[in-house]
């Protein structure tokens, strides 16, 4: 048996290591099943033993058969091309999940079932906003961090295999957590619901993403690193140590799913939404930018408009973000001073945000015509016009007294899908969009007119999702206000949940219109992978002209 | 650490803010503006634009 | 060679100290003085840690996701006050792990709802919440009755939280499923150690119509009907010098 597994003389070291590490994986998360007294945890240690004991074999047979040896001199595309699928698998699922919860709220007698307590909608909204945020943005960061730290420092991948553990560690963090969401597992942390044990699966994916990131930067022939990189990097340390605070917390055993926060009430809440509000300056922004500093430039073939500005973008943005948080805190119980320091924060986080989106905006000057002839350049600019008008939004309402009115409304939903589904989705599709004809070799998407279908039922869908929000969240914070000319108040509170039924089946609608979209695009790319190669017919023929002609000499 | 008054604490963290980040911003502009960086940054602008679709590094 | 790979690690590791700089002295100058200000958490009389049977209904309202629709945190604006009652103190929820504040109120704010309908009206109203309130579009929560309460571990989830800082003390760990049992028992004496340890206050009964069993819908109800009774704001000046904030 070892004879059969033990890895073939030269397998390289990194192959090895991470052999080692599923096999003990494997027979750790086999002791936690087997002696567990929560239930909840032996159904997470079987999907656990699962995944590992599938990924010990896999990495036996290719052990044996002499893969998992990497090529110094080709760029490791595979773990992007994995990454690809993952993100729009995840994106279809996410927005479903999505669509459902939605209709719940608008048809509550048809879309909720009373003997399936895994279905209510506190148990699903966390896997629609960890499925949107983190399983399909975060597969849209990893690999197009991939494509373009590889491509920007002309370098392969630090690690061997190591890339394939972040992408399918990544995944297993997914899976884990959103089915523990569903069987009623979480921390109750908005944004990081995930228990103790999930969260330190994270960790050590994530470090394992920090240093192949920075393994590659390290191998780089460049002595400068572009700026997409920075802001990748600072996406991925920031997580880190916010993750790492946030989810400080005391198992109640070792081997059971529930632990209690390290922090209590004020502290706790501040710790939250410091975390909560840095999760989009650093996840849903930082590391998308990164994106766009990538991807638009390439697109339209033009170097991106201001480099210098691009520098003093990140420093200040990276700078003000942190500060931000308390503004979801306004009018609480948080001490004053702290309301008084974000909300200015707040409204500074304007200015760099607009220079972000200037940068990215003005990138097109001499290419303007590109908006008409390019489906997948409009879709990034729309993305990047959603990206200013969130953020000017995002300012606004953390004023005070903006903020009195639209605290715990629709409007916050509103203003949050306008950046998600607006700036982060199209950004991410144009990006996707970029990336499948250059990862299968193909010189063309097979249908621009789908793109552009995608592009009009999206953007519909969108507006009709961000003004329904608006409509209902501002009546509803007016409605809880209004007083009768004798004093009293003039709603109950249902009433206000009456008055937003219209509102809710728009939204319903515009979300599934959103999903529709996503559809047709991976219709579209799984056609595009489909068409016949068109590449180059390397690397033989990279190699064999260079002796042809000297041949003919 | 009673030594700690509400007011010393709100005008550190406002006061403190507002320089650090000034400091912070400065570095940052004088840092994009310097002469001397120019090319370099013109030559970095235009590193995502050359050829590199295919898998040879 | 070696040489010009070390520059190139320098580079990427003054980019990576930078932005770890940056990134924590804003994180720490906002949230390290909540834990040494005194005034971050006012003095008040009342709070105490929840009940055994509480803390278990608060883990199932935890495990519900009811934060995602519920806050429990009111603001002092005029509507608010005069719909939910007084504005929420940080002292309320100084023994909350974690907090739950919510963000966004798709229901009614429930930091005051303890006390504000009877046990039955919950029952009904989680049961299915459109036979009581017919615009609701809150889930069905009809499970919970049907579902026997799991406190194997209630001592040790009550264990773990004093090592977080909620102060129970030796005979509360030690007695915690007697006290839990004992507070959803309407035969039990009203002068039970549960009244001896948590106060005299605490609500013994049955909560949810089925005396013969713990059920999960107990636990959650207990924990509702506590919400927001602890302080007595006769005792709470908010004008007084201390509770500047």
């Amino acid at each position: 048996m070892t004879q059969l597994a033990a890895p073939r003389e030269g397998a390289s070291f990194d192959a090895v290591a991470l052999y080692i590490f599923t096999g003990v994986a494997a027979f750790l998360s086999l002791l936690a099943t087997a002696f567990t007294p929560d239930p909840l945890f032996r159904a997470q240690g079987y999907m656990l033993l699962a995944a590992f004991v599938v990924a010990f074999a896999a990495m036996s047979l290719a052990l044996a058969s002499g893969k998992l040896r990497s090529d110094p001199t080709r760029y490791a595309d595979g773990v992007i091309r994995a990454g690809v699928i993952a993100t729009m698998f995840w994106a279809i699922v996410g927005l479903s999940v999505g669509v459902l919860i939605a209709s719940q709220l608008s048809w509550p007698s048809t879309f909720y079932f009373p003997d399936l307590p895994w279905l209510n909608f506190g148990r699903l909204r966390p896997v629609h906003t960890s499925g949107v945020i983190f399983a399909f943005g975060g597969n849209a960061l990893i690999c197009t961090s991939f494509w373009v730290v590889q491509r920007t420092c002309k370098a392969r991948l630090a690690g061997g295999v190591w890339p394939w553990f972040v992408f399918w560690g990544y995944q297993l963090f997914i899976v884990l957590a959103a089915s523990g969401y569903v069987m009623g597992i979480t921390q109750s942390r908005e944004y990081a619901e995930p228990e103790w044990y999930v969260d330190l699966w994270l960790t050590i994916v994530w470090v394992a993403y920090l240093l192949v990131f920075l393994g590659t930067i390290w191998k780089r022939k460049e002595p400068h690193i572009y700026v997409a990189n920075w802001f990748y990097l600072a996406f991925i340390v920031t997580i880190a140590l916010l993750h790492l605070v946030n989810n400080a917390a005391v198992p109640v055993g070792l081997l059971e799913t529930k632990s209690y926060s390290a922090f209590s009430g004020v502290q706790d809440a501040l710790i939250q939404w410091w975390y909560g509000h840095n999760a989009v300056g650093f996840f849903l922004t930082a590391g998308f930018l990164g994106m766009m500093y990538y991807f638009v430039p390439k697109r339209v073939e033009r170097p991106v408009y201001s480099y210098r500005l691009s520098i003093v973008h990140f420093w200040s943005l990276i700078f003000i973000y942190i500060w931000a948080g308390p503004h979801h805190l306004h009018y609480t119980a948080l001490p004053q001073w702290a309301q008084t320091l974000g909300m200015t924060f707040s409204v500074m986080l304007w200015m760099p945000s607009w220079g972000g989106m200037i940068n990215g905006l003005m990138t097109l000057s001499g290419a303007w015509d590109k908006l008409r002839t390019d489906p997948v350049v409009r879709m990034m600019v729309a993305a990047i016009a959603f990206y200013g008008m969130s953020t000017f939004e995002g300012p606004l309402m953390s004023i005070r007294t903006v903020n009195a009115l639209s605290h715990y409304t629709d409007w916050t939903i509103g203003h949050v899908h306008s950046g998600a589904l607006g700036w982060v989705g199209f950004i991410s599709f144009g990006a996707v969009y970029c990336l499948v004809p250059w990862l299968w070799k193909k010189d063309r998407l097979y249908s621009n007119a789908l793109v552009e279908w995608h592009f009009w039922i999206a953007t519909t869908g969108l507006l009709l999702y961000i003004a329904a929000m608006w409509v209902s969240g501002i009546s509803e914070g007016l409605m809880w206000r209004e007083y009768t000319p004798q004093g009293y108040l003039a709603n109950a509170f249902v009433e206000t949940v009456a008055a937003k039924h219209v509102e809710n089946i728009i939204r319903t609608i515009g979300g599934l219109m959103y999903l529709g979209g996503a559809v047709i695009m991976s219709y579209n790319l799984w056609r595009t992978i489909r068409l016949p190669s068109t590449a180059k017919a390397e690397p033989e023929a990279a190699v064999t002209p260079a002796p042809l002609l000297a041949a003919a000499e | 650490m009673s030594g700690l008054s509400y007011e010393a604490v709100a005008r550190f963290a406002q006061q403190g803010g507002t320089i650090y980040f000034g400091l912070l911003f400065f570095a940052g502009v004088i840092y994009a503006l310097w002469p001397r960086h120019k090319a370099q940054f013109q030559r970095l602008a235009q590193l995502p634009l050359e050829e590199d679709d295919g898998d040879h590094v | 060679m070696w040489k010009s790979h070390e520059k190139f690690e320098r580079h990427s590791l003054i980019l990576l100290i930078g932005i770890i700089i940056v990134v924590s002295i804003g994180g720490l100058i906002e949230i390290s003085p909540l834990f040494y200000l005194e005034s971050t958490i006012e003095k008040v009389d009342g709070v105490r840690p929840y009940t055994p049977l509480e803390q278990a209904g608060r883990d199932i309202y935890v495990r519900e996701g009811c934060y995602l629709c519920h806050s429990q945190m009111i603001r002092p604006l005029r509507d608010e006050v005069e719909r939910y009652g007084h504005y929420s103190l940080a002292a309320e929820s100084m023994y909350d792990h974690p907090f739950q504040w919510g963000s966004k109120r798709t229901g009614p704010d429930l930091a005051r709802v303890g006390g504000k309908y009877s046990d039955n009206w919950h029952v009904d109203h989680l049961t299915n919440p459109r036979s009581v309130v017919p615009e609701s579009n809150m889930p069905p929560y009809k499970f919970l009755a049907e579902t026997d309460l799991d406190y194997r571990n209630i001592e040790q989830r009550l264990r773990t939280l004093r090592t977080v800082g909620v102060p129970y003390t030796d005979a509360q760990l030690t007695h915690a499923r007697e006290d839990l049992e004992t507070q959803a028992d309407p035969f039990a004496s009203q002068r039970s150690g549960l009244k001896q340890r948590y106060g005299a206050k605490a609500n013994q009964r049955d909560f949810d119509g089925h005396p013969e069993q713990v059920t999960e819908m107990d636990a959650l109800i207990a924990y509702l009907q506590v919400l927001g009774t602890m302080v007595d704001f006769r005792t709470y000046h908010a004008d007084s010098p201390e509770n500047l904030r």
